[in-house]
């Protein structure tokens, strides 16, 4: 049974190879226990996916460090670029806080786009169905009716998670394409401008659906209401009851069951929240950008919302940041349509990024360690 | 000299700030069975895994069979011909016995029947020649804890091992399961090979090794022949002090009962019923134990009566009155406390700090919240001074409990429950994984709490814990209890006979 | 009968780029990593099908290309989860995300170009003489024998090959697995990446022979729905080949009813497949709702071998 061994010679004989990698001074160890880096990793990161965007952008013959600069300028470089690029952090940051709460129990919710266009479609149905409500009246409803909308939206997913142990990502993302096209019916269909020679989208709102805006820029009151928003998050999250129990559920859901938490209920609760954000984002783009629903309303705001959550690491805070930033990607991606590259230019900049990102944050966790002078 | 099968010379293995292996040396002469004796955590799990190939040393020289090696893999330990027993089986819960001792093998890649039963016939004949019997065709998951090491061992020798390793072989046996693996050991040692046997229970090893090796604190301490010494040597050299002779429990007259079960019914994961028209009594001042070995109702138990599952059936009452809506908050605000079985699963949440993981049973007490916001401040001081209360030995407040070691995570848990002032204390193997001054202090804690007048439920695999600490002992077998006993009748062996499902004393002459 | 047989064709072609994604898909998580970026992964796979066909006009360099492209994206994945362990859904999603992007960024020039491809057809006669289903045959493209031959092939390595057992081990235990010899990162990038292969595979068959000119994002989340039948089929090679004609058959259920004007807008047809997606996983886990999990024990858990116990 065992001449192999007894044939006296050791079966793994020492190579030399193996033995000069030995006698490193260094090797490469995973420390779970290290805390992954600091503020400096997004940003090394979000460096190294503008590098490998720029091996595309020069493939493609033209030269990265313009077409950065065109982006550039055109987000922060002027003052209307800077309040389009704040327009786009506005849903962006909504739809990302929305998100986050769900990821902080493990609820993967890359639904919010489809909340988003839920929520406007709700808003937008009370300029339908209600035309004549007393004008001040208009945008409280309609934030009420865009965030209820999202967030039964969001329930849509939820309870098949909840009791039939449905994967929130597969039903999340195809509720999404039913919200496509729930929208591309409404605004190809009977809510279609029959003034609008064809555009498919509703009519204009009256001025008293429409949201105020800042200074005479497109820039809206949403601003405000998305800051709060944070405020709320932050403060729920780190010193109430509540919030305890989101971040029990979040570090052990065994344990948590054992003090008496019912995660079923938090799952329906939280993605309530999380799709009546995203939907209140809808809300505010009808009535605050676009001023009627229409087709596309959306540019993946929702999709968006993963990147600007995970850049921020589920900080409420670090997300007005990074809610800038990314918005600032897409309106620099729609500059440099005038030098002839796609707008998807951001999306790709965007997927690079977190792979960037995730690739970075587990290296950190990653350190050399010394071996030990002790060894041969 | 003699020819050493294992030459360890000078180990050192660090884990951060740890040394779990410091300039240890360790040899095992040719067709011994040689004993590694030591607590938890001294340091003999990281010297075996060094031999298995699992962890590789930070310094220090192996030879296996007079040749210097390095073992960089599990697959190269197996190469040299040492086969290790795990602790926690290495099979894979899924697949049959057949397919976990044939997993790894290489060379041929179409799987027909043919192949198959030829296969299976070569493995039957080493379980044979062993007296190593167990189901080949189902998967592993439906055998018992016996018969899944049985397919360790024959893995091992189906591989050609001629050194064997058995770490802590007998945690989860019987006392019967353990006679038998120890008969096996011997047939082996008569077939030439050299075995290993690490393990802290000390009757064991002068049961069955030639050898000693005992280990402290990640140190070599002493090497000594088993017929030179004796258990209270052992346990000196292995403590590094005199143990106490155990705790000692004065007797107490029992108050009223504190929880009644009645007839109870509960359906386990697999649709079968878990336990069968359980019936028992737990008064004031009185520790019930639960011996049995796993698997055998035990978890259900606990988790319906700490609120988890439901029951089908049956009738539990607490404090006199039946409880109708046995919901987990319910249970912990009529003062039920539990400690759970695997506390890094389900007791403690490992990313979160020590002030988080106090509040998991009280944030919602109006001490510690107000008007829905946590009482920032006031828990901390809480905090610091349960920590301090129970002993518990951190750097801060803040920094994640999976630091910690087993026996402050286990004190952590205890200040947590014992907190409340529970009424009923359901403690679930209390003492796993601890070393002799933590298994010591858990043991305290409920003794005192017993004193205090509260009732304990201890479910523990332990078998000389359970006769040590249980004024009353039941015996759990397939969901039925089959046998209680006072603390004057207990007796290990008839326990054994019982936890092994053999009822009739005419039965028992195995 | 006439329609009944075109229904089942259409099934069967709509259902061909499902079955090579789920199939990719299936052996991914077989090694224990889950790919969520098969929607990105296809359209990779598609917008270098349509960019190498129109360069070379040669059908074989372009599926080399698209697999191979789809390879990539694969080989990323399997860095992120399995060298770096960091979290598969993170790295899935970024995967998407990337995928569409990149799509759209190089598919801009070629977009709305038709695609002369002839996919050669397999003629088998004898097949083809048996009334009613030999009708069927006669409609059949090269690559769907090569869907059904690559089930049927899966089927053999992972039930009945030592490669395959050591897959389910891989899967189900990395730890034993390791103990036992066998390599856990290299079967997990092996399977990761040839998974993504499959994923590349099934673009290409979307845009050569499904519907010949690349539009962005036309996969119209197929990736998604294909990581739906992987639980619908129960993570078997074989299954996974009837679930995918039975949701190739809704897709083109929903097409061919817009046909006939039978008053429901096309835009409620058109979420038949998305909308049956998340009924069928209702109903898989309400009846299965007191069996323990079938998906393979350590799926999305990265394995560390170091580990103190």
């Amino acid at each position: 049974m065992n001449q192999k061994i007894t044939a006296g010679q050791p079966s793994v004989p020492m190579k030399k190879g193996l033995r000069r990698f030995r006698s490193l001074p260094f090797r490469i160890e995973y420390d779970p226990h290290k805390k992954s880096g600091g503020w400096w990793i997004p940003l090394l990161s979000i460096g190294a996916a503008l590098a490998i965007c720029a091996l595309f952008i020069a493939l493609n013959g033209m030269n990265p460090a313009v077409v950065y600069g065109k982006m550039l300028q055109g987000a922060f470089g002027s003052s209307f670029g800077f309040s389009e690029t704040l327009v786009k952090a506005i849903p962006l940051l909504l739809c990302g806080l929305g998100v986050a709460i769900a990821y902080r129990i493990s609820i993967w919710n890359i639904g919010a786009e489809g909340q988003l266009i839920a929520g406007a479609i709700g808003a937008t149905a009370v300029t339908i169905f209600a035309p004549n409500l007393p004008g001040p009246l208009y945008i409280p409803v309609m934030m009420l009716a865009g965030a209820a909308a999202g967030a039964a939206w969001g329930l849509l997913t939820a309870i098949p998670r909840a009791f039939f142990q449905v994967n929130e990502l597969i039903s999340s993302l195809m509720l999404n394409y039913i919200a496509l096209l729930l929208l591309d019916y409404f605004v190809f269909g009977p809510w279609r401008d029959p003034e609008g020679f064809n555009f498919p989208g509703t009519p204009i709102f009256t001025p008293s659906q429409m949201l105020a805006t800042i200074g005479g820029s497109r820039l809206h009151f949403g601003l405000i209401f998305a800051l709060i928003a944070v405020a709320v998050f932050a403060f729920l999250l780190s010193k109430t009851r509540w919030g305890y129990e989101l971040r029990l559920l979040g570090a052990n859901p065994s344990a948590a069951a054992y003090s008496g938490i019912k995660a079923n209920k938090h799952i329906l609760i939280v993605m309530m929240i999380s799709g009546g954000l995203a939907g209140f984002a809808g809300m505010l783009e009808v009535s605050g950008t676009a001023h009627r629903l229409m087709y596309g309303i959306s540019p993946g705001y929702g999709y968006t919302a993963i990147i600007i959550a995970w850049i921020a690491k589920l900080n409420p805070w670090a997300m007005i940041v990074s809610s800038v930033f990314i918005g600032g990607l897409i309106v620099g991606g729609y500059s440099v349509q005038t030098i002839g590259l796609p707008s998807s230019m951001s999306l790709m900049l965007q997927g690079s990024i977190l792979f960037c990102l995730i690739g970075g944050e587990m290296l950190s966790k990653y350190r050399l360690k010394r071996v030990s002078e002790e060894g041969k | 000299m003699p020819q050493y099968a294992i030459d360890m010379k000078d180990i050192v293995k660090r884990f951060g700030e740890v040394t779990a292996s410091d300039h240890v040396s360790f040899m095992v002469e040719k067709g011994e069975v040689h004993a590694l004796l030591g607590e938890n955590g001294a340091g003999k799990s990281t010297i075996m895994s060094m031999l298995s190939g699992l962890y590789k040393a930070d310094s220090g020289t192996i030879s296996i069979q007079g040749k210097e090696v390095r073992i960089r893999s599990p697959k190269e330990s197996m190469e040299l011909g040492i086969g290790m027993v795990h602790q926690n089986f290495r099979l894979v819960q899924t697949l049959t016995a057949l397919e976990n001792i044939i997993l790894g093998e290489k060379g041929s890649l179409w799987r027909g029947t043919s192949w198959m039963n030829k296969k299976k016939r070569e493995i039957e004949n080493i379980a044979d020649r062993f007296g190593l019997r167990f189901p080949a065709g189902v998967p592993v998951w439906q055998l018992s804890v016996g018969e899944q090491q049985r397919v360790e061992i024959v893995k091992t020798l189906y591989r050609g091992a001629n050194i064997i390793i058995f770490d802590e072989p007998t945690s989860v046996l019987t006392p019967g399961e353990a006679d038998q693996l120890f008969r096996t050991m011997q047939e082996l040692k008569q077939n030439g090979k050299t075995m290993i046997i690490t393990t802290h229970k000390l009757k064991e090893v002068m049961a069955v090794s030639d050898r000693i090796s005992v280990m402290r604190k990640g140190k070599m301490i002493a090497n000594l022949e088993s017929k030179n010494t004796n258990v209270q040597e052992l346990a000196r050299l292995m403590v590094g002090r005199e143990m106490s002779n155990g705790i000692s429990i004065k007797k107490k007259q029992r108050g009223k009962p504190i929880l009644e079960v009645e007839d109870l019914v509960v359906r386990g994961t697999h649709g079968n019923d878990a336990l069968k028209d359980i019936n028992f009594t737990i008064f004031e001042h009185e520790i019930i134990g639960i011996a049995g070995v796993a698997g055998n109702g035990q978890k259900e138990l606990a988790e319906a009566l700490t609120g988890l599952i439901p029951w089908t059936g049956g009738r539990v009452a607490f404090n006199n009155a039946n409880l109708k809506v046995p919901t987990v908050k319910n249970l912990i605000d009529k003062g039920i406390a539990h400690i759970p079985e695997d506390r890094m699963k389900s007791g403690l949440a490992g990313s979160l700090g020590i002030v988080d993981n106090l509040l998991l049973k009280t944030y919602r007490t109006k001490s510690r919240t107000k008007y829905g916001l946590l009482q920032k401040k006031k828990n901390k001081t809480w905090a610091e001074e349960l920590i301090k209360k129970f002993d518990v030995r951190a750097s801060d407040l803040h920094s994640p409990v999976r630091q910690l070691s087993g026996g402050n995570q286990q004190k952590l848990l205890f200040a947590r429950e014992v907190d409340q002032d529970p009424k009923l204390m359901i403690a679930v193997h209390p003492t796993q994984g601890l070393d002799v001054g933590a298994t010591e202090a858990v043991h305290h804690m409920l003794v005192n709490l017993r004193g205090s007048g509260s009732g304990i439920l201890l479910i523990s695999e332990d078998l000389d814990e359970v006769i040590q600490l249980s004024d009353r002992i039941l015996v759990l077998y397939s969901g039925e209890i089959i046998g209680e006993l006072d603390r004057a009748q207990a007796n290990k062996e008839y326990i054994g006979q019982l936890m092994a499902g053999l009822t009739g004393k005419e039965e028992a002459v195995l | 009968m006439d329609l009944f047989i075109l229904l089942i064709t259409a099934a069967i072609s709509s259902g061909t780029p499902l079955l090579f994604a789920v199939l990719g898909g299936i052996i991914s998580e077989k090694a224990g990593v889950i790919n969520l970026g098969t929607e990105g992964i296809m359209l990779i796979g598609a917008v270098i099908s349509c960019i190498v066909f129109i360069q070379t006009g040669n059908l074989f360099v372009t599926l080399v290309a698209a697999v191979f492209a789809a390879a990539g994206l694969g080989f990323i994945h399997a860095f992120l989860c399995i060298s770096l362990r960091s979290n598969q859904i993170v790295s899935g999603l970024a995967i998407t995300l990337f995928g569409t992007g990149l799509s759209a960024y190089l598919g801009k020039a070629i977009a709305g170009t038709a695609l002369a491809v002839s996919v050669p057809k397999i003629k088998l006669p004898w097949l083809e003489s048996v009334p009613f289903i030999g009708r069927i045959f006669s409609n059949l493209d090269l690559f769907i024998w090569v869907s059904v031959a690559l089930a049927v092939l899966l089927y053999l390595y992972m039930y009945k090959t030592s490669l395959g057992l050591h897959l389910k081990a891989v899967g189900d235990s990395p730890s034993t697995s390791d103990v036992m010899g066998i390599s856990v990162a290299g079967y997990r990038y092996f399977h990761v990446i040839a998974g993504s292969m499959l994923m590349g595979l099934a673009g290409f068959y979307l845009i050569m022979v499904y519907s010949p000119n690349w539009i962005e994002g036309m996969t119209a989340g197929r990736g998604w729905i294909a990581i739906a039948l992987i639980i619908f089929a129960r993570w078997n090679p074989l299954y996974a080949l009837l679930c995918a004609y039975f949701f190739g058959g809704l897709d083109a259920l929903g097409f061919r009813i817009q046909l006939f004007d039978i008053g429901i807008p096309s835009y409620f047809l058109k979420m038949l497949p998305y909308v049956s997606t998340i009924l069928v996983l209702m109903f898989i886990g309400w009846k299965n709702r007191h069996n323990p999990p079938a998906e393979p024990t350590s799926l999305g858990i990265p394995y560390f071998r170091e580990q103190r116990f």
